[in-house]
């Protein structure tokens, strides 16, 4: 296992001044550093129930029988770690606003239209070779009350449970070319603009699909420990493989 | 080893309700081995707020001090009737709650252990990455003896120790988790 910690050069503070709502909500103490044992190796990214093939299409998951409107996008890539190696049975979970910038979520106050044939949520689990696919529709920009004019730039939200706790990821993806990236406080707390880039998916042609659906590739790394675990059970070469 | 570029967390924001499954708060059913537990807590802000959008999910051993998971290959027994992982979200007064078991013992080193806890990931609006953090249960002889809770300064450590209530018949463990607060009663939060 690759010995890779949250490094500040990449992961965001908690404290992002220009992102307001980090004001009251991140913690002041620095968090305690500890060795990984047992409860942090393990995870429920392995054992988790199962995904039907339905639930990566989210242009006809909402059981209205209907498809979505809005711009059909396949969003594929790879979930790796550090080392560059596939992890395979990752629960890659997904939720995003609707072609309008709506989300489906009573506190979505955005005066844009629902549609009945998107619910915005998606699952799927990585295969042998680390990689996912959904097929969903571009969502949406949306304002936002953090400051004047806010607009968070078109994103997908990911929730990634892979092979142990403490490679627990929650991420977004965002479209390439979008001209509000420069203005969103939520991806420029990531500290450097080599890390920002990670987030933003590739236009990829291979994965566009003739009359069908524009393809964006989109890879993630996850974590792993900080420090070189203990290993008091029984140990094996590869997590989950 | 090429090292890959780590991907960044971003904020869950306040629209991930739907991935949260109804139910995925009760870890147990009838036939799950072990003393049947509550924990309910409510989740706080800088201002003692209550936070009425965060995710807290949780990931423990069972009754035995087994993980169900791949590298657990210990000689303990699994339970066939518990998984281990719950979710689920704050409600407008910031409470949550799981039913679950009290999880055994499990080692730290080949011969130390760690006294009964469970794992606690807690997301939100305004966290810019998910916070870990680990309830411990205040009335277990044990925690004196833990190696993490040795970690933590000794005044920081009863924001992890959830005391024990009797309700109605049931057992709460009762962990309010306090995102941002004085050092003394803002919740511990780890690295690792």
């Amino acid at each position: 296992m690759t010995p890779i910690g949250r490094d500040p050069e990449v992961f965001p503070p908690y404290l992002y001044d220009a992102y307001r709502a980090t004001l009251r909500r991140s913690p002041h103490e620095a968090p305690i550093e500890i060795r990984p044992t047992l409860s942090e190796l393990t995870g429920p990214g392995p054992v988790i129930s199962a995904v039907t093939a339905e639930d990566s299409d989210l242009t006809r998951n909402a059981g209205t029988g209907g498809e979505a409107i809005g711009e059909r996008t396949i969003v594929t890539g790879r979930v790796l770690d550090g080392g560059g190696d596939p992890v395979p049975g990752t629960l890659v979970e997904v939720w995003q606003a609707n072609a309008a910038g709506r989300y489906r979520h009573r506190s979505d106050q955005h005066g844009a239209p629902l549609d009945p044939n998107f619910f915005g949520v998606g699952r799927c689990r990585t295969d042998a070779q680390g990689v996912y696919r959904f097929t969903t529709i571009r969502p949406g920009a949306y304002p936002w009350e953090n400051h004047e004019n806010a607009w968070r730039p078109a994103h997908i939200h990911f929730s990634l449970l892979g092979p142990s706790w403490l490679s627990r990821l929650i991420t977004q993806m965002y479209f390439p070319g979008d001209p509000l990236h420069a203005l969103d406080p939520i991806l420029n707390s990531i500290p450097t603009a080599a890390a920002r880039a990670r987030l933003v998916a590739q236009y990829a042609h291979d994965v566009t699909q003739p009359r069908f659906a524009l393809g964006y590739r989109f890879d993630l790394v996850l974590r792993g420990p900080r420090a070189t675990p203990f290993e008091p059970f029984e140990p094996v070469a590869r997590v989950d493989r | 080893m090429t090292v890959r570029g780590v991907t960044p967390s971003q904020t869950v924001g306040p629209f991930f309700h739907g991935i949260i499954v109804a139910g995925q708060n009760v870890l147990v059913n009838a036939a799950t081995v072990g003393e049947r537990i509550r924990i309910a807590g409510c989740v706080f802000d800088g201002d003692r707020a209550p936070v009425p959008d965060a995710a807290i999910e949780i990931w423990q051993a069972n009754a035995h001090g087994r993980y169900r998971h791949p590298i657990d290959r210990r000689s303990v027994p699994l339970d066939s009737a518990f998984v281990g992982f719950g979710r689920t979200a704050t409600d407008p007064a910031g409470a949550y709650w799981f039913e679950t078991v009290k999880p055994g013992v499990v080692p730290y080193t080949a011969d130390t252990w760690q006294a009964p806890h469970i794992n606690v990931a807690v997301s939100a609006r305004g966290l810019l990455d998910h916070l870990l953090t680990r309830i411990y249960f205040e009335d277990d002889p044990r925690n004196a003896e833990d190696p993490v809770l040795q970690r933590v300064p000794a005044p920081r450590r009863q924001t992890l120790l959830a005391p024990r209530a009797v309700v109605d018949g049931k057992i709460v463990y009762r962990f309010d988790i306090a995102l941002q607060g004085e050092a003394e009663t803002e919740t511990v939060f780890f690295d690792l």
